[in-house]
């Protein structure tokens, strides 16, 4: 571990999609930055499970941060992805009214996306929605398309921001969680001291990305001015199978009980149903209940009969860190050298490279000076989770030259040795099988590792302690990329 | 003798048989007795050939197709010598990925992409245990949750510790092969939980694991909740008639039977699927609905015991055979749905009736008996003095009265003689399965 105490220019707290985002962003300026995650992996929190659409923002609201940040962070997001690898498949979606109030809702829709500078969505009427959805089920009145929605990889997303971040400098420290802090007090103090599980942490700046968490991050600054209400969204997988039935991303229409529910494909091939919301108390209340998996089943036999002749491979519920408002709480407090990123709700995977952009603005205006750096290491390249895409099995030159990416050892997901291995010789390797499954879809299909389970953890056990022998040996700093323990 | 390893080429053959375990297997060696061992080609994903008894360590395989009383593991060996033995040859971490038409297929293996024709294909990749999530079992994610399957990997061939205290969802065949592993593993199986008022494994075998394996069996219930933050801490179960819950605290879950075919490649051919038991539709000669792909053991049926899986690869290879001899005269399961004239149908659709979830094979084809001269069929409910009765066209052709109870997850085995009576007319042939004592006329 670095020495404690060490003196950066800027700590940001949280490892999730903004958390590593900021991190990259950073990492393009001469400035020394540090990474700080409370659990043992990167977008371990509510950047792993949500409905991973590249939005266009056509439905935010107009004039908020949120509206301009999601329609800018689209383009980055969009443009980040075609560098590293990152899988996109641009599907397209259709609003479906079902009611003739929700029919009727559909042209203000349509004018709220053009004031969203977003002008490509269309009206279409019953006939031509159940042309381009055959096995919508019966009852839908009308559509809206939005043809530049997106389906993408959150896992491969945050991986990559982070990934890329420790390759520009930036020091990640996982397994490392804020418990007390001595804010910058203007004159009297040169940096503020964060105490954290692993000791402590000087910084000149501190950004609060701490997501679920936020709100008890700021109140350890000082403030007492939101609280972070988790609402629970859970989610239906639908077997591969299902894919066929889904050609858009298929939304409801907002009305006065939220979004509501969607089926949506997945960038691995599957069909989603979800998600549920539900304000939860519990900031770790990820389970699946009863009443919540019965609620999208019947939602689900509405939208699509079909759906629900096929298998569930998998479900899950992911947590949003509900604020109570409308928009983004960004804001910056030159006296304390303190920024807070909070209220990133569901658009955040879209918007988290322009509230980066945004973030470090703002640092610069409340007095970080930062000075870009003449050369910047090459765009990570993501090992591909899209469905869409060529994967390793389907790749006879890789074979050639491998062996390891024609030994499949997942077979549902077709998850080879290689992408195991090589997985756990990332720049950010898994610290346990979760962290596997995330970085190469093993365990995540329809046998829910009937038959690969064991093999799959005897590979990551042995690449594991093989990785982190050759860590020693290359004098890598262990507690910057080492796994660091269990997640709280 | 032949050894086993990955694929090294493309490769043309008259039978290419996809899935080494004991259905597999026995296809491959019997077809290669038959003098056809250098144009038989079989691929299986795993490091090695064997399929699921690889994994269960305990005695109780071989007893019809060997005459051997063996432990899963050494029957899984026997059967792979005995294929390899035969001639025949076996391509191991080799997984067949996709069609690319329907007699050549594409695959993957370490040493490489390769592509396979051949004539005619045998299906035999098997099943599985549901999941938790395809079971819809609400609660936290978290680790120790395992079907049986899993358990006798982790514990069987990867040596693997796996708990202290065990709830088993299930009280079927499979699931006191759980409840052994689990011991076998130090891990104190506390109860086991089944839906059906009589634990699915029959009276004299629940007996026998009450006393013998000293495991309670709570009938009426079902875990309706797995509570933990980092593993299983406790289950919450619902006692189905009062809807009371209680909380019973263990560290392992085990989810055993709920079988479905592994039915994917069956699904990417468009092979005609049963709905209930989601496995592809054959007929009496192990036809699918697509001449030249045949379907065999439990990916047809699940689940039966292994031999009987074994025995239908046995079964198969006369009819492949006959296919190979002269294709165009061989039929197909659904080509013919009851279209010609009565009494020169081929074909014979068999429905499940009232009282059964599926039957297997769905087609009787001209003079042509099932495997063993059995069909295989589910009930879907408990019925204490089952009585079967087959029909056609609202008319009883037979009955029989078994002898012992039948619950659901059990696969039950009806003589082909009970159906044979229904040559000659093109209507479907309807199985069904009541209390003797109700429908007594």
């Amino acid at each position: 571990m670095s020495a404690s105490g060490d003196l950066f220019d800027v700590a940001v707290i949280g490892a999730g999609l903004v958390g590593c985002a900021l991190a990259r962003e950073l990492g393009g300026f001469d400035c020394r930055v540090v990474l700080l995650e409370a659990r043992g992996d990167v977008g371990d929190g509510i950047s792993k499970a949500n409905t991973a659409i590249l939005h266009t923002g056509f439905d935010a609201k107009p004039g908020t941060l949120e509206a301009t940040l999601v329609r800018r962070g689209y383009r980055l997001l969009r443009d980040y992805a075609a560098s590293t690898g990152i899988p996109v498949e641009r599907t397209g979606a259709i609003l479906v009214a079902w009611t003739e109030e929700e029919r009727d809702a559909l042209p203000a829709l349509q004018a709220k996306a053009e004031q969203n500078g977003y002008d490509r969505c269309e009206r279409i009427d019953a006939e031509e929605l159940y042309r381009r959805e055959p096995d919508l089920g019966p009852g839908a009145l009308a559509g809206l398309t939005v043809p530049d929605e997106s389906i993408t990889c959150t896992w491969t997303t945050t991986l990559a921001l982070a990934s890329d971040a420790v390759n520009r400098g930036i020091e990640l420290r996982r397994g490392t969680t804020v418990e007390r802090v001595e804010p910058h007090t203007g004159a009297a103090a040169e940096c503020t001291v964060l105490h954290t599980s692993r000791g402590a942490v000087r910084a000149r700046y501190v950004v609060n990305a701490a997501g679920l968490g936020s709100d008890v991050v700021d109140r350890l600054f000082g403030h007492d001015r939101f609280a972070v209400t988790p609402r629970r969204g859970e989610l239906i997988v639908y077997d591969k199978y299902a894919r066929r039935l889904v050609r858009h991303i298929l939304l409801p229409v907002p009305g006065r009980l939220g979004k509501g529910v969607l089926v949506s494909p997945t960038i691995y091939g599957n069909v989603i149903l979800g998600p549920t919301a539900e304000d939860l108390d519990d900031k770790g209340a990820t389970a699946n209940s009863e009443a919540g998996l019965a609620f999208l089943q019947e939602k689900g036999r509405r939208i699509m009969p079909a759906l629900l002749d096929e298998e569930i491979t998998a479900s899950y519920a992911g947590l949003r860190a509900g604020i109570g408002q409308e928009d983004y709480l960004i804001r910056a407090d030159a006296e304390q050298r303190y920024v807070l990123v909070g209220g990133i709700r569901s658009t955040g995977l879209t918007a988290s490279m322009a509230i980066a952009e945004h973030v470090r603005a703002l640092l610069q205006d409340i007095g970080l000076l930062l000075a870009p750096k003449t050369t910047l290491p090459p765009p990570v390249r993501m090992p591909n989770l899209g469905e869409a895409f060529v994967r390793p099995y389907q790749d006879a030159a890789r074979i050639a030259a491998d062996h390891a990416y024609g030994h499949v050892v997942c077979f549902c997901e077709r998850v080879t040795e290689g992408e195991i291995r090589d997985a756990c010789a990332s720049v950010i390797p898994p610290c346990d099988l979760r962290g596997v499954q995330r970085r190469t879809r093993a365990m995540n299909g329809r046998c829910q590792a009937f038959y690969c389970g064991a093999d799959v953890q005897a590979l990551f056990e042995h690449c594991r302690d093989a990785s982190s022998l050759k860590d020693i040996a290359s004098r890598e700093p262990p507690a910057t990329l080492a796994p660091a323990g269990r997640p709280a | 003798m032949n050894t086993s390893g990955p694929l090294e080429s493309n490769l043309c053959v008259d039978v290419l048989i996809v899935g080494g375990g004991p259905a597999g297997l026995s296809a491959a060696t019997e077809l290669a007795r038959r003098g056809h061992a250098a144009r038989v080609a079989l691929i299986e994903r795993e490091d090695v050939a064997g399929g699921i008894p690889r994994h269960c360590a305990h005695p109780g395989f071989g007893l019809r197709d060997l005459h051997r009383f063996l432990c899963g593991p050494a029957y899984a060996r026997r059967l792979t010598e005995r294929a390899l033995e035969a001639g025949a040859r076996l391509f191991t971490q080799t997984m067949m990925t996709h069609w690319c038409d329907r007699h050549a297929v594409e695959v993957t293996s370490p040493r490489g992409r390769h592509r396979i024709e051949a004539r005619a294909v045998v299906l035999a990749t098997g099943a599985r245990e549901r999941s938790r999530a395809a079971r819809l079992i609400a609660g936290d994610r978290v680790a120790g949750v395992l079907t049986t399957g899993q358990l006798q990997d982790l514990v069987h061939v990867h040596g693997r510790p796996v708990g202290t205290r065990a709830v088993i969802v299930g009280a079927e065949w499979v699931s006191w092969s759980a409840v052994l592993t689990l011991r076998h593993a130090g891990c104190k199986p506390v109860l086991m939980v089944s839906r059906q008022a009589q634990a699915e494994a029959g009276a004299a075998a629940t007996l026998l694991g009450r006393l013998g394996l000293r495991v309670p069996v709570l009938t009426r219930s079902r875990v309706s909740r797995i509570v933990g933050r980092e593993r299983v801490s406790a289950v919450e179960i619902e006692a189905l008639d009062t809807g009371q819950r209680r909380m019973l605290p263990c560290d392992t879950v085990v989810l055993t039977g709920s079988w479905i075919p592994d039915h994917e490649l069956a699904r990417a051919a468009e092979l005609t699927m049963d709905p209930e038991s989601r496995a592809p539709v054959v007929d009496t000669s192990q036809a699918t609905s697509r001449p030249g792909i045949f379907a065999i053991g439990n990916l047809t049926h699940p689940v039966d015991t292994a031999d009987v899986a074994a025995l239908d690869g046995v079964a198969v290879a006369e009819h492949v055979l006959a296919f190979l001899d002269a294709p165009e005269r061989a039929g197909c399961a659904d080509r013919v749905d009851g279209a010609d004239g009565a009494d020169a149908a081929p074909y014979r659709r068999v429905l499940p009736g009232d009282g059964l979830r599926w039957i297997s094979p769905g087609w009787m084809h001209g003079h042509t008996r099932p495997p063993r001269d059995r069909f295989l069929c589910a009930p879907s409910r408990f019925v204490r003095q089952p009585l079967v009765t087959v029909s056609q066209g609202g008319r009883t052709l037979a009955r029989r009265g078994l002898l012992w109870p039948v619950s659901p997850g059990q696969v039950l085995r009806l003589p082909a003689a009970l159906l044979a009576s229904g040559r000659g007319c093109a209507e479907p042939l309807v199985v069904s399965l009541a209390e003797a004592s109700a429908s007594s006329p």
